[in-house]
């Protein structure tokens, strides 16, 4: 066989831009990144989506996506998202949102875009630290965990529980999909795809919200090197987060 | 086809940014400005709009921003509080050059204040309100047919100079029927050259306000600047009435500018050398128009339902040429035309300036 008689089994999805990810080492983001541009293209959707940035780490998501974007102030990406479908109902429109963005200051806006059976796709990392600006507590931050704003770990009674987002929109009759999922191997990552796809399915079925979290790991504010990263993920984060889906159609 | 209608301030608002193309409406209920989203809850969806009423200010103006950055004509409407919960995405759509137009039927404040008519908001609507340096377009109209006018006005130029422009208005301008000519109702825009439409057939586009990189936010300001500077050249919009000879300019904008009318027309009739300027694009502010009446007549009066607020644009346009005096109605208190009058007579004197000079 002829070298360009080969068939291509595997290469970098069409709408992933060349630019090199500027996340940490161990970092999920750029895997979830790949994850949404694989789920454009299969669906072919890179002409008529539209993404809506929340405000962390993702937020340079338009360096990587060959797709048009606009920058949602923190925690409003919900509401940007609606204003966007509702004026151009023929695109598709998916917000990229951290556990910071979504479950602390954007919980109003989350919970009635799924109340109101928005047709929008919510990516939502959950690496239950703030990242960007540096390793504080977030709503998904597990009892005991230490931070840089719960020095002695974080206490529920006063701190707060972890927030479940999933199992809570999954509650909502607007939302059409809710599921967690995890990046940490290659059999979650095969999940993780299948889960991406059916929040994608529920915005062009039009059947309302559709919301994919991903648990995902932070080496750098968790003080870890990556495979300890991964290591607490499975043995930690899943306990707190338990991954399932919760609401399909 | 042209009419004319009898109207209230705030339906006429509401119908002269469905005439100028508007067909985005995102609100929640404040009083005293309930009368606009009441009225677009049917106006819109019978001319294919969409009208949301959101969870809240935040997410009203954050979901004009998504309809701004698809290159449609969208608006908010409310009152004090819920225009304080705006000014982030007000930040947002001035940072990231998005047309969209904000109604404020202002209350009384700080706080939860009180619904009677007031001007406490100048402050925050001319000075941007908002984190950052940037200023929004503010048209102040006095009457229902400019509620009218000016609602399409503001979608002109916020469309034309891609900056959030605000209307501000009270409740004596949202309540209050007058005769109004409907004029000729445009169509919506279509595919502005930056919106945001999926990106087929043309590279990506990208709506943003992070400039991170060295220098960058510098130019950004700058850029935002000559737009501000252009709106000052070319954008001021001001009503002068002042004889040749004048001994007192009254500075209005607004309702209150209805009631000074009166006065100085009352003054006027007496002999009395009065004009009357009145602001109705505060931002930009008419510094010109100004400067030189009260350059010409040697005084100032401002009158305004605050604490002074008007007054600091005043008294920089005057740059300490010209006497300034000050008549002030806060919290809900409305002058009467008589309390103006007395007060032009005390500055001018009650058989005029000269006349009091020669005796």
């Amino acid at each position: 066989m002829s070298i360009a008689a080969k068939k291509r089994v595997f290469a970098s999805p069409a709408s992933l831009t060349d630019n090199k990810f500027h996340f940490c080492p161990g970092c999920h983001h750029g895997l979830v990144h790949r994850l949404a541009a694989e789920t454009i293209d299969y669906y072919d959707l890179s002409s008529k989506a539209i993404g809506v940035i929340g405000v962390g780490c993702g937020v340079f998501l338009y360096d990587y996506l060959a797709i048009d974007c606009c920058e949602s102030p923190h925690g409003r990406a919900p509401a940007v998202a609606t204003g966007i479908k509702r004026s151009n109902p023929d695109s598709f429109v998916v917000t990229y949102q951290g556990d910071g963005d979504l479950a602390a200051i954007g919980t109003s806006e989350i919970i009635h875009a799924a109340n109101r059976q928005e047709s929008i796709t919510i990516i939502f990392v959950n690496n239950s630290v703030y990242g960007m600006t540096g390793g504080q507590m977030a709503p998904t931050t597990l009892p005991g965990q230490k931070t840089t704003t719960t020095p002695a770990g974080r206490q529920p009674v006063g701190d707060g529980y972890p927030i479940n987002v999933a199992e809570l929109i999954s509650t909502l009759k607007g939302t059409a999909f809710a599921a967690r999922v995890a990046c940490h191997s290659h059999t979650h990552i095969r999940t993780a795809r299948k889960a991406m796809r059916r929040a994608f399915q529920a915005q062009i079925e039009k059947r309302g919200l559709g919301l994919i979290e991903l648990l995902s790991a932070c080496p750098t504010n968790w003080r870890m090197t990556p495979q300890q990263s991964v290591r607490r993920l499975e043995a930690e984060m899943i306990n707190t987060f338990p991954l399932g889906t919760y609401k399909d159609f | 086809m042209t009419e004319k209608q009898l109207l209230k301030g705030s339906v006429a608002l509401a119908q002269g940014a469905i005439d100028a193309g508007c067909r985005y409406y995102f609100g929640y209920p404040i009083t005293p400005q309930n009368d606009i989203p009441e009225y677009l809850s049917a106006a819109l969806p019978a001319v294919g709009g969409v009208f949301i009423q959101a969870e809240s200010e935040l997410a009203s103006i954050n979901m004009v921003l998504g309809a701004a950055a698809s290159g449609k004509m969208a608006m908010t409407s409310s009152s004090g509080p819920g225009i304080s919960l705006m000014q982030e995405g007000l930040s947002y759509l001035a940072g990231s050059e998005l047309p969209a137009v904000v109604v404020n039927i202002t209350r009384s404040g700080p706080g939860l204040g009180g619904i009677a008519p007031t001007q406490g908001d100048y402050m925050q609507a001319t000075r941007g309100g908002g984190h950052g340096d940037y200023r929004l377009i503010v048209l102040a109209p006095n009457s229902a047919q400019e509620m009218y006018d000016l609602a399409g006005e503001a979608f002109r130029l916020a469309f034309k100079y891609r900056n959030p422009a605000m209307i501000l208005g009270d409740a004596i301008l949202g309540q209050m029927k007058e005769p109004v000519m409907l004029r000729e109702a445009l169509s919506p825009p279509q595919n502005s050259p930056w919106a945001l439409s999926g990106a087929k057939d043309r590279q990506p586009r990208l709506v943003k306000s992070l400039y991170l990189k060295d220098g960058e936010m510098t130019v950004h300001n700058l850029k935002l600047l000559d737009k501000y500077k252009a709106l000052q050249e070319k954008e001021v919009k001001v009503e002068i009435d002042c004889p040749t000879r004048c001994d007192l300019i009254v500075v209005a904008f607004g309702s209150c500018s209805r009631i000074a009318r009166t006065a100085v027309d009352r003054a006027c009739l007496q002999g009395l050398k009065v004009g009357l300027v009145r602001p109705i694009s505060l931002f930009p502010f008419p510094e010109k128009a100004v400067r030189e009446e009260a350059q010409k007549a040697g005084r100032v009066l401002v009158v305004e339902m605050n604490t002074g607020q008007m007054l600091e644009d005043v008294k920089l346009a005057c740059n300490g040429n010209s006497e300034v005096y000050f008549k002030s109605y806060p919290g809900g208190a409305v002058p009467t035309p008589e309390e103006i009058e007395k007060e032009i007579e005390v500055i001018v004197g009650k058989g005029g300036l000269r006349h009091v000079n020669s005796s």
